[in-house]
């Protein structure tokens, strides 16, 4: 076969691999609506969701969509972060939003005594439910707003960015290591469950902010994806095939932190999906970021559904925050796919 | 036709390049040399807005700042030096070649001229590798062949023979030749390897200190430019045809 047909059956086979995982996705989430801690056949599934039954129209879908939507963003913002900042570890993270989320987060439940949070069976309880939100959100973007001051002034590398970046989450973990030392009990313990990421926290309202934000960042990067390829080439290239690489890395930081912030302020940290989502796709695929953006949204939003209805059915009627389980199952697996596709590249 | 005119740069307060005035005509291959730090680098960078220099430069009579850095893309293509492009394999990295030209997607004809360039340079086992994967010269091959589709008027190229063995140095600089004949194009080459140069160049450009010390025809190489050039003493003897730089050790 020609090199050009051979280039093509490649081509198809990466628009493939986007339309199996989004039947996946499909099957998964009902899946994951059938199970909780009452668990439905598909029948009485169907009853549910026609008959507006009130467990699966307010606590699972609202769940299961959040999951899919938080994974998605996360992953697409890492996919983006790796590109701009040429690093391999970089994550929707690495300007210090979770540690500013954090840092708003404790701030918020400490001096405005908002958002104290119990655990009992499924349900939380937060005073103010807007309050804590908006300060997790403006934690978190308050050290980006520092280091997109610092990049646009001072014409930053990215090394230097990710330096910034890791510089600013010291800052935040201090701020809250102090006022957690003066804290009480009850608000450190609050504390520490805000950072555990729950997608079950977000409600209806949120989860359709959450969907605009990624619906307008995606199309932003999937516009942008030739530009992320040409930055792969590194800067000169890149500006010598018409890209401009400063606006380029200062636009797609603002967007996949933005993105990121809001996830983060409605369901707290979730590690893991967003630097590891965009890599296994490469392992798949390969790194071309007209496919990267799309599939990777994919996996992550599978990632996250999946590691979420596993913490809500494994010990159920207790859930274990999604957060924790990402990366229980996460890093293994993906060690693993690292250690198979080691042994493709080298034969 | 480009001409460059009075072209000046500067890295903070300290002068790189002064007064660089030269004109390369369609059809040629201008070599750059000149020692370690002459500015070689700066002033391909300058050529394609990659730098932004005082003086003028005018390509095909349109002043180069006149251009839209879509316009630029499409007159030059540039190969750096230690050049990279991560995790792509070798069909898509060609294919960024014809991003100044792709609107939303790319079209059949993009593909073609891929595989084209492709066929040129006898690289079809290499299609689907991955980047990371190739040799050396593989590699510098690919990205030759990355701003051959661009399909630009002026090949722009920084030292595209450094770390490759002899026989890779001569496929590569044949390979050039091919194009930019094939082509009705030109091609700006930095190099330091002077008996590479003298036999593929039509022009050549000695840098000296950041300014013109020597511009004209393979006649410049001769004692007493390279002894002001590059503090050597060196005969230049032709065998069999060809020229060839002979040091004194």
């Amino acid at each position: 076969m020609s090199v050009a047909g051979d280039y093509k059956a490649l081509v198809r086979k990466r628009i493939y691999f986007g339309f199996t995982l989004l039947l996946s996705l499909f099957l998964a989430s009902l899946v994951a609506m059938g199970l909780g801690a009452y668990h439905m056949s598909i029948l009485e599934l169907l009853y549910a969701v026609f008959n507006g039954n009130p467990v699966v129209w307010n606590v699972r879908i609202p769940r299961i969509v959040s999951a899919i939507f938080v994974g998605a963003s996360l992953a697409i913002a890492g996919a983006v972060m790796q590109c701009i900042l040429r690093n391999p570890l970089a994550s929707p993270f690495t300007l210090g939003i979770s540690q500013g989320a954090a840092f708003g987060a404790t701030v918020a439940i400490v001096f405005f005594d908002i958002g104290r949070m119990h655990r009992v069976g499924e349900t939380l309880t937060i005073f103010n439910p807007y309050v804590l939100p908006f300060f997790a959100f403006s934690g978190a973007l308050i050290g980006v707003f520092v280091i997109l001051l610092l990049a646009k002034l001072r014409d930053l590398t990215p090394e230097a960015i990710i330096l910034a970046g890791v510089a600013m989450s010291a800052l935040f973990q201090a701020g809250v290591m102090l006022i957690q030392y003066f804290a009480t009990d009850v608000q450190v313990a609050s504390i520490v469950f805000w950072t555990f990421g729950d997608v079950g926290r977000a409600r209806w309202i949120e989860v359709y902010i959450i969907i605009a934000t990624f619906l307008a960042c995606f199309l932003y990067f999937f516009y942008r994806r030739w530009d992320y390829n040409a930055l792969l080439a590194g800067d000169e290239v890149a500006i010598s095939i018409g890209t401009n690489p400063q606006r380029i890395r200062i636009e797609g930081m603002i967007l996949s932190s933005f993105l990121t912030a809001v996830c983060v302020s409605f369901t707290g940290i979730i590690g893991f999906v967003g630097l590891v989502a965009p890599h296994v796709v490469r392992l798949v695929i390969g790194g071309d970021y007209r496919f990267l953006i799309p599939i990777s949204s994919l996996v992550g939003a599978l990632m996250l559904l999946l590691s979420d209805t596993v913490g809500r059915t494994i010990i159920s009627p207790v859930i274990i925050p999604v957060g924790i389980i990402t990366s229980l199952i996460g890093a293994p697996m993906f060690i693993y796919l690292l250690l198979r596709g080691g042994r493709g590249v080298r034969s | 036709m480009l001409e460059v005119e009075g072209i000046r740069y500067e890295y903070g307060k300290r002068p790189v390049l002064r007064e660089i005035a030269f004109s390369l005509s369609r059809g040629e291959m201008l070599f750059i040399l000149g020692p370690n730090g002459s500015g070689k680098t700066t002033l391909l960078k300058c050529l394609n807005n990659i730098l932004k220099p005082r003086g003028s430069i005018y390509v095909d009579g349109v002043d180069l700042r006149k251009l839209s850095p879509l316009e630029v893309a499409r007159k030059f293509g540039y190969v750096p030096q230690r050049g990279e492009i991560r995790s792509l394999n070798v069909f898509d990295a060609i294919l960024l070649g014809r991003k100044p030209y792709v609107k939303w997607e790319v079209s059949e004809e993009d593909i073609r001229i891929v595989e084209n360039t492709i066929k040129m340079l006898k690289i079809e086992h290499l299609a689907l590798r991955r980047i990371n994967e190739l040799s050396g010269g593989e590699l510098q091959l690919v990205l030759i062949a990355r701003a051959l589709a661009q399909q630009p008027r002026y090949l722009l190229l920084d030292e595209p023979t450094n770390n490759l063995d002899i026989r890779n140095q001569l496929e590569v600089m044949n390979l050039l030749r091919k194009a930019v004949k094939e082509n009705g194009i030109s091609a700006i080459v930095t190099m330091h390897d002077i008996n590479l140069a003298i036999n593929f160049a039509e022009k050549i450009l000695m840098l000296r200190d950041g300014e013109v010390f020597a511009f004209g025809g393979r006649d410049v190489i001769n004692k007493d430019t390279l002894m002001a050039v590059y503090g050597i003493r060196a005969e230049v003897v032709k065998y069999d045809g060809r020229v060839f730089v002979v040091p004194e050790i």
